[in-house]
């Protein structure tokens, strides 16, 4: 009786997450400039590095992916918290029956729902132009996966600092995401990277990414297939649980 | 907050009076579950505010201050969001949220975002989506603050309706008049602490020195003239009037008849006023200002 009480609230508060991220989507989402930056920012970044190199397509493709899939996943969300900081609309929100993990959950669904949209394009597009796919299910599997956990990293880093300065949070969570790119594999393969780099890339999600992206695609990870999906599923649950105890703890100054 | 205590009766309207920086807002907040308290605990609808957070919640309907709509979105996709959140079945939340914007006046307006809303319009609307869950208890903290006259009066009107459907409204308020015409019971908070709570009336007469005479002569009477012939009366101007302040009016009534007699005045107007209850809010907050 107890779990089936216990499950009939989680599923009652998973619909209100749905609402809070169906409301993200229609206020921060589906507006011009925030796609076209999900789709022109990390093709930029990425032909910035690549232009002038001659490198096959399908080589660039699992780097393309993961900063695609990367940026876009934590393009909106930091801002979100801030913003609703300041707008009052938090507070709107914290006063209605929801608990806080249910809205943190809302803000990471639609950033993950933002991402996939976005990030499936080089995917679509590798299909069309039939580039070496071993297996597009497991890879966009994958991508789910990864876009869950960079969905989560964006709601954690909207955490801290608790600023009603949405342009504080966005600084900061530019200063860990743009060093995250450079040691991630995304431009250099894991094993072509010193053994110090490759210590401090085995502490970004993003590195398992790409490496899973490099095995389905190029057949050529570095780490073995299963370690990338378990290690994108911990960092998951790792941002989640952080982001969650974080914003529980800062809220009452975030409020006040 | 220090350690205030106060219990709220079904179906009442309570009023929750203070100065700026009273507690009036803490005290709401922390009932409405948007901030948690250091200790102590709190009801509302018979849930603990701290352990039953989300069914305490689920009860009530929040009108703050300062608007907190989202602009981006249109007057129906902002009820539509609160209905969602309080878990209002779909078809209970169309139909409340089309009965509320035609009550208020916002049908026509409702998928206009609400940027383009004026004050007024916005206060509206924070009402309809506190009252779009139906909730057992209504929050309304300053509800008339800068509102012109005529969306006041509707805000007063509707308040009044809904707490005669039986249901009960928390008004944080420092607007004297709104809670004197719409509360049963007053609570007086200062600095943090409860100064008195009762019925308006009640509070009034606790306070009955502060009850006054306004008297009116024919020609110009002197201060000085008339409290040195009433030694225990306090006496001021009010224009060109004249206040006597006194717990036994009688005295001064005959006092006064007497004293116009004897200097050949007419009386044009003659008052017994009880002290209004920004008198008694004054008086109180003052009293407790300076224990504090």
């Amino acid at each position: 009786m107890e779990v089936k009480h216990e499950m009939g609230y989680l599923a009652e508060q998973f619909k209100r997450s749905l609402a809070v991220a169906k409301k993200n989507i229609k206020i921060y989402y589906s507006k011009g400039p925030v796609i076209v930056f999900g789709l022109i920012f990390p093709l930029f970044l990425f032909l910035a590095y690549t232009i002038g190199r001659s490198m096959p397509l399908e080589e660039l493709l699992p780097g393309l992916i993961g900063m695609t899939t990367f940026f876009t996943a934590t393009s909106v969300g930091p801002s979100i918290m801030p913003w609703e900081t300041r707008s009052k609309t938090l507070e709107r929100l914290v006063c209605c029956p929801v608990a806080l993990w249910a809205i943190l959950l809302g803000d990471m669904l639609s950033s993950f729902l933002f991402g996939l949209a976005i990030s499936v394009i080089p995917l679509l597009f590798a299909l069309a132009f039939n580039i070496g796919l071993l297996n597009f299910t497991i890879l966009l599997f994958g991508l789910v996966l990864a876009t869950l956990c960079f969905s989560a990293l964006s709601v954690l880093l909207s955490a801290y600092p608790p600023s009603d300065i949405p342009a504080t949070v966005m600084m900061i969570s530019s200063l860990v995401k743009f060093p995250l790119v450079f040691i991630s594999g995304v431009f250099i393969s894991i094993e072509q990277m010193p053994f110090w780099g490759r210590i401090i890339a085995s502490f970004s999600p993003l590195t398992y990414f790409t490496d899973l992206a490099r095995h389905l695609i190029l057949n050529g990870g570095y780490y073995d297939l299963i370690l990338d999906f378990s290690m994108v599923a911990v960092f998951t649950l790792i941002f989640l649980v952080a982001a969650v105890k974080l914003h529980e703890k800062t809220l009452t100054k975030r409020l006040s | 907050m220090d350690h205030i205590n106060f219990e709220v009766k079904k179906g009442e309207i309570f009023g929750f009076l203070g100065p700026n920086g009273a507690g009036k807002t803490t005290t709401a907040r922390i009932l409405t579950g948007v901030l948690r308290p250091d200790e102590g605990s709190a009801l509302v609808a018979g849930h603990d505010v701290l352990k039953n957070s989300i069914e305490a919640r689920q009860c009530i309907g929040v009108v703050p201050e300062v608007s907190n709509a989202y602009i981006d979105l249109s007057a129906w996709e902002n009820l539509m969001l609160i209905g969602e959140l309080y878990g209002v079945v779909e078809k209970e939340r169309e139909e409340n949220a089309t009965e509320l914007l035609k009550d208020f006046g916002l049908y026509e307006v409702r998928k206009k975002p609400v940027r383009g809303f004026s004050k007024g319009m916005k206060q509206r609307l924070l009402l309809c989506m506190g009252l779009i869950n139906d909730p057992e208890i209504l929050f309304l903290d300053e509800p008339t603050s800068g509102l012109d006259v005529e969306s006041a009066r509707l805000m007063r009107e509707k308040v009044q309706r809904y707490n005669r459907d039986g249901k009960t409204v928390f008004l944080s308020t420092h607007n004297m008049e709104e809670a004197n015409q719409l509360c049963n019971r007053i609570a007086i908070i200062n600095h943090g602490r409860i100064a008195a709570i009762d019925a308006p009336e009640k509070l009034r007469a606790q306070s009955l020195e502060l009850q006054y005479i306004e008297v009116l002569f024919d020609k110009p009477v002197g201060l000085a003239d008339l409290s040195k012939k009433m030694q225990a009366v306090k006496a001021s101007l009010a224009g060109n009037k004249v206040r006597l302040y006194t717990a036994n009016p009688s005295t001064v009534v005959e006092f006064l008849v007497d004293f116009a007699r004897h200097n050949n005045l007419r009386i044009l107007s003659l008052n017994t006023m009880m002290p209004s209850l920004e008198d008694v809010f004054v008086k109180l907050t003052k009293e407790h200002g300076s224990e504090a």
